[in-house]
């Protein structure tokens, strides 16, 4: 028998219940929150710490470790530069970098992979002169490529652990409830959805937040919750609002975007999904983005609409959202300057963690809800592979993304994309990079034809009877190098510099330095 | 034909290529620019001295510098050239 503090008699375990602890008075222990009374009333807790230096000696990082990051503020982040150059100075290296994505900006990290703070890299992209360096063998581990599906799978599984992530918010309590954007009025530099933060928030052992805008408790409702977060650090600046968000995605003028787009449209509306409740998604890329213009006439005309729009959600879906053609909006990822104000104003514009989104374990995720998808290539193969990642000259400048995991989810995956970008013919024998396997894609669309996936005869007829002319994918090529002519191979060398994989976490693919 | 001066056609624009011509006397020495370099260069090169050639000109510098141009229009902007380098108006137009 043992006395609690208060003078109880507790025993000291009790048959079916196992062994009890006696009430000692002390809040609890262990952590570092550790006071001696239960109460204090001359200090309110807070999460907030002094500097990034003091939060990072916190957290317990350690040469060798993983730390991550996310890539909502776009070209415009300042997070990844000023952590990385914190933790140079404090001396710790080898460390594995696992961004949900990488861009122009991160160009200081060439430098902080040649003195040894970065030993290797995970992300969904990579672009400007890191990416370029990359192709050329500056590393000595490859790159490992991630979907977002795959990268929050892999979170949440566990294969990819995360000592320590350092996370930008737009917005936080002292206690860490964080959102994209701020119910208290500063939105400077606010981005909307945080869906690829909310993973690590969730799965990290320790998770830093930075922010520019500490706002009173609680900043409810949250993108990311106070359990999930240890420590917090105010700076001056996440970033340049001008990078982190553009204002509204205009449509596209391109006219051959457009014969592209409407090609699109007129796909979806004969494909059989074209129904009362459908779903869809659009990717990036004018084509893509200008399908929903077209979309809605013919909702208009068929007297639907679609109940929810996913994913990268822009200023033309909230638009179709707000007219009613579109009941819900899962949104992972904020395109535009309106699609963050809807955050904001839209009761059903709901905010989604990319595992939501796009994981590819057995409890299925939003993807495996969608009809339809539309998504842009750099190149595509007659076997209808998909490459997004590498340039016609072999060289690292775009990202994976969610494109194979809306792919292989969706039940009709179109892709956009024009039969030549000035000498470069968009469709090859086998493409530079496979980020996005031939078999989860169902038609291609450009201005000069349609080719459907031979597995989907289904598909063919649908189309054909609609009056919608399909042809071959051999013959679609033929065009194209009928215009611009026959490319020489690029030459590459044998040091792999990038592994892609595919949503579980399998090899799809790897990329080779460019030899010139 | 003889080079007289140099002379430009072309601009920088994309899917257009710029050339310049100059005189020389080492053949046909062609500095390349391109934007589809590895994938296209020795096309690009093999169309520009083939229009040379036909034209009868066997001593020229060439600098192009290629934005993604089409056959087509290398073919156009080096005999544009050309003409403005030899000073002839005498187009003979036509396939």
């Amino acid at each position: 028998m043992n006395k609690n503090i208060l003078g109880v008699d507790v025993p000291e375990s009790i048959s079916g219940l196992g062994k009890l602890k006696a009430f000692n008075g002390k809040r609890f222990s262990g952590t570092a929150h550790e006071m001696p009374n239960i109460k204090n009333p001359d200090q309110r807790m807070s999460k907030i710490v002094d500097n990034l230096e003091s939060a990072i000696h916190l957290s317990g990082l350690k040469d060798g470790m993983t730390i991550s990051f996310h890539h909502h503020f776009r070209n415009g982040d300042y997070i990844v530069n000023l952590v990385l150059e914190a933790i140079a100075k404090l001396g710790i290296k080898n460390l594995t970098v696992a961004s949900s994505s990488l861009t122009d900006i991160h160009r200081p990290m060439i430098d902080h992979i040649k003195n040894g703070v970065v030993y290797r890299i995970e992300t969904s992209g990579l672009r400007g002169e890191l990416a370029n360096q990359i192709s050329h063998g500056l590393m000595e581990v490859p790159i490992v490529f991630r979907s977002h599906g795959g990268r929050a799978y892999s979170i949440a599984s566990g294969e990819l652990k995360i000592d320590v992530a350092f996370l930008g918010v737009p917005s936080t309590d002292l206690f860490g409830n964080a959102n994209g954007f701020s119910r208290e009025g500063d939105n400077s530099s606010a981005c909307g959805s945080l869906g690829y933060a909310m993973v690590d928030a969730k799965y990290a052992e320790k998770v830093v937040l930075l922010s520019n805008n500490i706002v009173p408790y609680p900043n409810t409702p949250c993108a990311i919750p106070q359990t999930d977060v240890d420590y917090i650090v105010e700076i001056d600046a996440i970033g340049d609002p001008k990078g982190i968000m553009s204002g509204a995605t205009r449509y596209s003028t391109n006219p051959k975007e457009l014969m592209i787009a409407k090609a699109a449209a007129d796909v979806m509306e004969a494909s059989g999904y074209f129904e009362d409740g459908f779903s869809f998604q659009t990717g990036t890329g004018g084509s893509s983005l200008a399908v929903t213009r077209f979309l809605k006439e013919k909702m208009i005309r068929k007297g639907i609409k679609a109940n929810f729009a996913l994913g990268g959600i822009t200023s033309q879906i909230v638009k179709l959202h707000e007219e009613g053609f579109i009941r819900k909006l899962l949104d992972v990822q904020s395109f535009d300057q309106d699609a963050v104000d809807s955050t904001l104003k839209n009761e059903f514009h709901h905010i989604v963690d990319a595992h939501f989104y796009a994981g590819p374990g057995v409890e299925g995720a939003a993807v495996d809800q969608l009809d339809m998808v539309v998504l842009s290539a750099l190149e595509i193969d007659v076997n209808f592979n998909v490459n997004v990642l590498t340039g016609s000259d072999g060289v690292i400048r775009g990202a994976v993304g969610g494109h194979p995991d809306t792919s292989a989810g969706a039940k009709l995956a179109i892709i956009v994309a024009p039969l030549v970008r000035g000498r470069i013919p968009s469709i090859l024998d086998r493409v530079n990079t496979i980020c996005t396997p031939g078999m989860t894609v169902d038609v291609l669309v450009t201005e000069q034809g349609i080719a459907v996936n031979p597995a989907r005869q289904d598909l063919i007829e649908r189309l054909n009877t609609a009056g919608i002319k399909t042809e071959t994918i051999e013959a679609l090529k033929a065009k194209a190098e009928k215009i611009v002519g026959h490319p020489n191979p690029i030459e590459y060398g044998d040091k792999i510099v990038g592994i892609v994989t595919f949503r579980d976490g399998s090899v799809i693919d790897v990329i080779r330095q460019v030899s010139r | 034909m003889e080079i007289k001066k140099a002379s430009t056609a072309g601009t920088l624009e994309s899917s257009d290529i710029m050339i310049l011509l100059d005189r020389g006397d080492n053949g046909i020495d062609i500095e390349l620019k391109s934007s589809v370099l590895y994938q296209f260069g020795d096309q690009i090169r093999t169309v520009i001295e083939q229009t040379l050639l036909e034209a009868g000109v066997h001593n020229v510098k060439v600098i192009a510098t290629d934005r993604g141009a089409l056959d087509c229009t290398i073919k156009a902007r080096v005999l544009t050239a050309l003409h403005r380098a030899v000073e002839t108006t005498d187009y003979k137009w036509g396939v």
